[in-house]
């Protein structure tokens, strides 16, 4: 039953990633492609989250009559990956609104076609 | 045990969300969803003891990023993402990719093995040695404050130049960026 359990969390994850992966392989739309790698940037944030955990721990906030703790390694990156992840996302998106208003599309086929024919 | 059922109801949820957005064309409705399944993987940080990190995923994935990509949606007046033109291709990679991911996954140690060499060095060290080292009870803000406090340097440094980045790509620099669209007139 355990290790149904953990294989059903790292398949959730596996799955998390390949959606997002998938999205942004899939899709042409620019915005879409950012959603997909926020989809795939939190899929990460989870697996470091799940090697974090210490069975009958609490959470590192350090107290008397608690004899076990998270790992809080994992929760420190993780902390500073979520801020980097969404600086990374605004400026995809400050991007995107400059694809538009300079192609007046945000979709990427479109936007190498026009490119072509400049040339 | 009944923790590993709640994780895994929140991550099918979230999973649930994943998949109507890569099916939706509608971009609000995949940015509210992109949100809600931010937030659902905030109650499932709780549940693994990480409050730290559930406080700032939904404060951020789940509020602020949300807000950027509404923003973007409003300001590019663009509301659908047609159908994905190289669907046959990006299910073939995933497939791929994700079988691979999940058959080296099957060899991970045990969720929650407090043996694990993982938690040893200086995590164990941190535990012990941070309150009468730094002070504060809760060990990540020491970690993020003072151990680590040249990776919080760094991670502010890449804040502000994404910030940067933004004005600069958005043309919000006062003068060059009225400058840029009137340039940019002129070519019309």
């Amino acid at each position: 039953m355990e290790s149904l359990l953990q294989a059903y969390h790292h398949l959730a994850v596996v799955f998390l990633m390949m959606t997002g992966f998938y999205i942004m392989v899939a899709y042409d739309n620019l915005v879409k492609k950012l959603i997909g790698l926020n989809l795939v940037q939190v899929s990460v944030f989870i697996f470091f989250i799940l090697m974090g955990k210490v069975g009958g721990g609490s959470a590192p906030i350090l107290a008397p009559g608690i004899e076990a703790y998270a790992n809080p390694l994992p929760h420190v990156l993780i902390l500073t990956a979520i801020v980097v992840g969404i600086a990374a996302t605004a400026l995809g998106l400050a991007l995107a609104i400059r694809i538009s208003r300079a192609c007046g599309s945000l979709d990427d086929r479109l936007i190498a076609h026009l490119e072509r024919d400049e040339d | 045990m009944s923790g590993q059922l709640l994780g895994c109801a929140l991550l099918t949820l979230s999973a649930v969300a994943a998949v109507i957005i890569a099916r939706t064309d509608n971009l609000f409705s995949a940015a509210l969803l992109a949100g809600m399944s931010s937030l659902l993987v905030a109650a499932l940080f709780l549940s693994l003891d990480a409050p730290d990190v559930a406080f700032t995923e939904a404060a951020v994935g789940a509020g602020v990023s949300t807000i950027f990509f509404l923003t973007t949606i409003a300001a590019t007046g663009r509301q659908y993402a047609y159908a994905p033109s190289r669907r046959v291709p990006g299910l073939v990679l995933a497939a791929a990719t994700g079988w691979l991911l999940f058959y080296s996954m099957l060899d991970f140690p045990w969720l929650g093995d407090a043996s694990l060499a993982l938690h040893d060095h200086v995590a164990r060290y941190y535990i012990e040695h941070s309150a009468a080292e730094v002070g504060p009870p809760n060990v990540v803000t020491s970690v993020l404050a003072s151990y680590r406090g040249l990776d919080t340097l760094g991670e502010v440094c890449v804040i502000f130049a994404a910030g940067v980045g933004v004005m600069i790509v958005l043309g919000r620099f006062g003068h060059s960026g009225r400058a840029g669209q009137s340039s940019r007139r002129g070519e019309e």
